[in-house]
């Protein structure tokens, strides 16, 4: 949205600034000028025209109507009709008064806080320590793509065959060692962590990747006058490769966020949200609202569909206002 | 700069407005034109569109056949869509807003109470099918407000398949299995035994409470009031069958499926499931046998009717319906329900039909009896109260076992919380 918003203001200041450029007859006068650049203007907007359609269609539009169904009272018969009445507020106050709203707004702080600094951390290491080139270094860095490259549904199914209570490959391994199973995926206590645990799996090889190719960036000339005047390796890594990768790790980040933000197949697949909304989050709940139940609840679903893209919005500005101050500085 | 920006600036959001309501106006164009193609087909006297929940039938499946059949018996062509059972709901209320619904429509039982209450569907005395033969415990499910909305294409439900050689070894007689305390007991004898008692489906979705209600009906308890004493009684039973070992903790998180492939391990004495696992029991490699759901104090537990309505969505044009009602009572009647549910493995909604099929096949005889005594889930005048009960049903039910709450605590919460 960002990036073409700044094209559209700089497409016509350029096609101006040719307009002023270009030799004017002296006989063609003012009216001609202007003629001229009207033109320009035009086609300036006709090459516009695609992306501007493309945007309203898919994204301005769709974002309208969610924005609209959360406004309204909608059943199953005024859904048909089209004749919901508009209640402002009323879904998001419905949403706010609910039993499962804060347990879904902890379980989505903290399934995204941990899944984000986790996958960072290992997504990090890993790729400091794949710039230490040894045999079968890019094999291995290969092999942590897998989870990447696995169809969510098979990953996420494959994570809840292995920690089914009964017949899973992880309980078995734990009693093996002569601990007690665990009820991963049925138990209150230990749902948002099985959860949260196949969300890092599936997140770390991203992270690896991106962290990998800014690794590459920072000049190798650096580490070793570092070396000369005595840093030790921890040293190194914090005083010369952390700092130089800060913009790409905030890129990372960020993504990552809105990434994990909007996880919902991983969750489903797993525990539906359950047992007892024990891992249910913003993304799993406004599933449920909407599609989840024979009587559909479009508003409210809406609703809270609409604050998750809020929070990632707030954070993409954060992160936007950040970088304006490190280009300042 | 200031300046020519913030123009610019109205002039893209000008832009934007201009083609948004362009891509609106198109939008509504698109939907005009497919209604007038609607109703040219009908001036053509040509084609009707039947959508269905069986993607598993393709064109050339006997099912595909009937309907081509039906059609051409009167005197139209039959263009049929089949979509996945969950999205069926929403496509049919979408084209309902777009005002080109199918013909006619089959769609799961709970579903037509509220595409009824949608004002989507017609009534029997509308487009005049004939229901008369219908098992009445049936037909309920499609009845709201005294008005009946379609008829059943034929009927499933839940029924204790188990497994003989299990209880042979560790003692038990399936035919001592008559009420709560002797399923109980048996489950005890089967866990002393080295084997495990029984599974189900407990996950919280639709299909918890599918599972749950043979037991909650079985209990005396009534959809209206989550919180009696019969409920709690319910939900105690299957929390002190996982307290006791004598049913997994992966239950809570099964789906129909997953139970059933737990059973198909051989481990399991008994499983809740289905009349379409018949295929698979078949195929399971073991001895089995079929119960009915015992009620608390003996006798068989109404279980939930699962299965398809046969439904006449609304149209535009109403001289449709008496074609769409000849393609009803075609695919309804009884040499075509016969074969139908032969092929859906489904028990027939009429008397005689269901005795031409257990003559065919004895097995079915206990499905007919378990169908016989099952109950729509939207019955009792429920209609669209169903939903909002059965996810407040279904989220107590995994409150209870997973111990977060009391049975007692979880049913009061779920009682207060349907009421709302």
């Amino acid at each position: 949205m960002d990036d073409t918003a700044r094209m559209a203001q700089a497409l016509p200041a350029e096609t101006g600034r040719g307009t002023v450029a270009a030799p004017v007859p002296v006989a063609s006068g003012a009216a001609e000028r202007r003629r001229r650049r009207r033109a320009q203007q035009w086609t300036a907007w006709g090459f516009l025209a695609p992306v501007v359609l493309y945007l309203a269609a898919f994204y301005a539009y769709p974002l309208y109507r969610n924005l609209d169904l959360s406004l309204r009272d909608y059943t199953v018969r005024s859904f048909v009709q089209g004749d919901a009445p508009f209640t402002g507020v009323q879904n998001y106050a419905d949403v706010l008064h609910d039993p499962t709203f804060w347990p879904a707004l902890a379980h989505t702080v903290i399934f995204t806080a941990v899944s984000l600094l986790s996958q960072y951390s290992i997504g990090l290491a890993l790729a400091v320590f794949f710039t230490q080139h040894f045999p079968l270094s890019a094999t291995l860095r290969a092999l942590f793509l897998v989870p990447w490259l696995l169809p969510l549904i098979v990953s996420a199914s494959t994570w809840s065959w292995m920690l089914n209570s009964e017949s899973g490959i992880v309980n078995a391994a734990l009693r093996g060692v002569g601990l007690g199973g665990v009820n991963w995926l049925t138990s209150p206590t230990w749902s948002l962590v099985a959860v949260i645990v196949a969300n890092i799996w599936i997140g770390v090889p991203f992270n690896l990747v991106v962290l990998y190719s800014g690794l590459q960036a920072v000049p190798d000339s650096l580490h070793e006058a570092a070396a000369l005047d005595g840093a030790g390796a921890w040293q190194r890594f914090w005083r010369i490769t952390f700092p130089l990768l800060r913009p790409v790790s905030a890129i990372t980040l960020l993504l990552g966020l809105v990434y994990t933000l909007k996880v919902f197949d991983i969750i489903w697949i797993m525990t539906k949200g359950g047992p007892s909304d024990s891992s249910t989050t913003f993304a799993t709940w406004s599933y449920r609202l909407g599609f989840g139940n024979l009587l559909p609840r479009f508003g409210p679903g809406a609703a809270v569909g609409n604050l998750l893209v809020l929070i990632a919005l707030v954070f993409g500005l954060i992160h936007i206002r950040v970088q304006r101050k490190q280009y300042a500085s | 700069m200031n300046g020519t920006s913030t123009r610019r600036w109205g002039l893209t959001s000008l832009a934007i407005v201009v083609i948004a309501s362009a891509v609106a106006a198109c939008g509504s164009s698109g939907s005009a034109s497919s209604g007038s193609s609607a109703s040219s087909g009908a001036a053509a006297k040509g084609t009707y569109t039947v959508w269905d929940p069986y993607p598993q039938f393709d064109a050339g499946s006997a099912w595909a056949k009937l309907l081509d059949g039906c059609g051409t018996q009167a005197g139209v062509t039959v263009k049929r869509t089949a979509f996945d059972t969950t999205d069926l709901t929403t496509r049919t209320l979408l084209a309902a807003q777009q005002g080109n619904s199918p013909d006619v429509l089959i769609v799961d039982n709970p579903v037509v109470s509220t595409l009824a209450d949608a004002g989507v569907l017609t009534t029997t005395e509308d487009n005049k099918v004939d229901t008369s033969q219908v098992a009445p415990n049936l037909l309920a499910a499609g009845q709201s407000g005294g008005k009946t909305y379609g008829t059943p294409i034929g009927a499933n439900t839940l029924a204790l398949y188990y497994n003989k050689s299990v209880l042979k070894a560790a003692g038990v007689d399936p035919a001592s299995v008559k009420d709560w305390a002797s399923l109980t007991a048996a489950l005890a004898k089967v866990k002393a035994a080295g084997k495990k008692g029984i599974t189900f489906s407990a996950i919280g979705t639709e299909e918890g409470s599918f599972q749950f209600l043979p037991w909650f009906w079985g209990s005396g308890a009534q959809l209206t009031d989550l919180s009696s004493a019969q409920a709690v009684s319910a939900v105690t039973l299957w929390h002190d069958w996982l307290g006791n070992g004598y049913a997994p903790n992966s239950v809570i998180n099964n789906t129909q499926t997953t139970s059933w492939q737990e059973f198909a391990t051989g481990q399991y004495a008994f499983a809740e499931n289905g009349t379409w696992q018949l295929a698979n029991a078949k195929k399971a490699g073991f001895d089995y046998g079929i119960l009915p759901i015992p009620a608390a104090g003996g006798g068989t537990a109404a279980a939930p009717t699962g299965g398809e309505f046969v439904t006449v969505p609304v149209q535009g044009d109403k001289g449709r319906y008496a074609t769409s009602d000849k393609l009803v009572s075609c695919l309804t009647s009884a040499q075509n329900l016969l074969a139908t549910d032969t092929t859906l493995s489904y028990v027939a909604p009429t008397r005689t039909v269901q005795d031409q099929q257990v003559s065919a096949d004895a097995g079915l005889a206990v499905w007919v009896q378990a169908v016989g005594a099952a109950k729509g889930r939207t019955s009792d005048n429920l209609g669209t109260r169903y939903p909002k009960i059965s996810e407040q049903l279904w989220g107590a039910v995994q409150a209870a076992l997973t111990g977060s709450k009391s049975p007692k605590d979880a049913l009061d919460a779920a009682q207060a919380a349907a009421g709302r």
